[in-house]
């Protein structure tokens, strides 16, 4: 079931009005209307709290994390979806980021955002706000079907094209929460050369590689490309291998290891 | 610790797509494109991306320089005016006010698109305007 989004905006309201009364964070940080246009905010009163809005989705991860390091005392609210907590699961796997200094306000998705996003888990693990929804699988999609029913050389062929469209903006490695490499190889002349556009396959496979056991399915990625190039289809593709051969998802819990980082003693493969 | 967004347009050319800086301690961070802009929706190009870097670049000119021979010399935005203003007039003077040519740009505003198109031609008296976005 859906609840209209008007009351669940109301919810998340008065949950962060309380948290910021209380003095259990210092601010929460959401999604703010001002001037027509909403864009991330960190609350830090319940002044401008009725400017408190759920949608679109931006990358709030990251921001958080860029907050925490200079947060020296108290702790950081943040309103979280599933992918948004799973972003900063990743994150503290790579960074030092830590989880408890955050206070997750968990908003689960509606049905129709679900299905949007191919998402099989449109809920944080903790529901603050909004009903559990039925996840979607990715392979449900009619575009991931179709190139599973294709062989290797029609599919190079209709990734070729795809990808011939990049211009090679950076935005999906910029707007991705778990693309956080301080020294990135995307940038280094031996692996992309400067000014050549389209880049070449591997700018898009380095990616994909680096990302294969972090990728969240947030989308943030497809909704940042001005070429509208499906990434996620394809990253789809490679976390469906993970789940079969290895049972596992990312951002689920810190302590889990990536099967790509750990011995097959450790991770064993799964009996298929 | 202080966190703000500031919303804002992209400064590099006349497609003018939104983005929201973000401020993190007085430090300007790598912008956040605007979802809710009409234009770009939530997409940048590669110079929109890198937008907040010149402003934190160690290369960053801060004062103006003047040229005397091979070298460049740091001047004061008072000296460097002067200098512009009397060789403009100069070679106004000298060649005629066709001699000169003003180039607006799609990074400022209308307003100071405006102001540079007065001034060449009622002050200097050329119709010698053009702008980047026909580059
Ligand atoms: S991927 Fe989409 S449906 Fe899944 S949690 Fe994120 S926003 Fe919700
Ligand atoms: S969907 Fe795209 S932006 Fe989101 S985690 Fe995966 S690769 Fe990064
Ligand atoms: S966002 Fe799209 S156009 Fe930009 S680099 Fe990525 S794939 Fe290429």
């Amino acid at each position: 079931m859906n609840l209209p989004q008007e009351v669940l905006t109301e919810e998340t309201r008065q949950i962060v009005s309380r948290l910021l009364r209380d003095n259990q964070v210092v601010g929460v940080i959401g999604l703010r209307t001002e001037h027509n246009h909403t864009g991330p905010h960190l609350f830090t009163s319940a002044d401008d709290l009725k400017e408190l809005t759920l949608e679109p989705r931006y990358p709030l991860a990251t921001i958080c994390q860029a907050i925490l390091s200079s947060l020296s005392q108290g702790k950081l609210g943040v309103i979280v979806r599933g992918c948004d907590e799973r972003a900063l699961i990743e994150m503290a796997k790579l960074t030092n980021i830590e989880m408890e200094r955050l206070v997750l306000i968990g908003l689960s998705c509606s049905e129709e955002l679900a299905r949007q996003c191919r998402c099989r888990r449109p809920y944080p693990s903790h529901i603050d706000v909004g009903e559990i929804v039925e996840g979607v699988s990715p392979l449900e999609d009619t575009q991931v079907r179709r190139l599973l029913e294709q062989n290797v050389e029609e599919r190079l062929a209709f990734w070729q094209q795809e990808f011939a469209r990049c211009i090679k903006c950076y935005g999906c490695r910029n707007i991705c929460p778990v693309c956080i490499c301080t020294e990135c190889v995307l940038k280094e002349e031996c692996w992309v050369e400067r000014g050549q556009i389209p880049p070449e396959l591997q700018f898009h496979l380095i990616r994909a590689y680096h990302i294969a056991d972090k990728c969240v399915g947030c989308g943030a990625c497809v909704a940042a490309c001005p070429m509208e190039i499906p990434m996620t289809t394809f990253y789809t593709l490679v976390q469906e291998k993970l789940r079969e051969l290895f049972d596992y998802e990312p951002g689920l819990d810190t302590k889990q290891k990536s099967p790509i980082t750990t011995t097959l003693e450790e991770t064993p493969l799964r009996e298929l | 610790m202080n966190y703000k967004t500031v919303l804002t347009v992209c400064p590099y050319c006349g497609c003018g797509c939104g983005m929201y800086l973000p401020v993190l301690d007085g430090q300007l961070g790598q912008p956040i494109p605007d979802k809710t802009h009409p234009l770009s929706e939530g997409r940048l190009c590669i110079k929109g991306w890198a937008a907040s870097e010149h402003v934190v670049s160690p290369d960053r000119l801060t004062q103006p320089l003047v040229r005397t021979g091979d070298d460049l010399k740091q001047a004061t935005w008072d000296e460097a005016l002067d200098l512009v203003a009397s060789r403009l007039m100069t070679l106004r003077d000298r060649h005629g006010p066709d001699s000169l040519a003003f180039l607006c740009s799609a990074k400022c505003t209308n307003e100071e698109n405006y102001l540079l198109q007065k001034f060449a031609r009622t002050t200097v008296g050329t119709n010698n305007v053009d702008h980047c976005a026909r580059l």
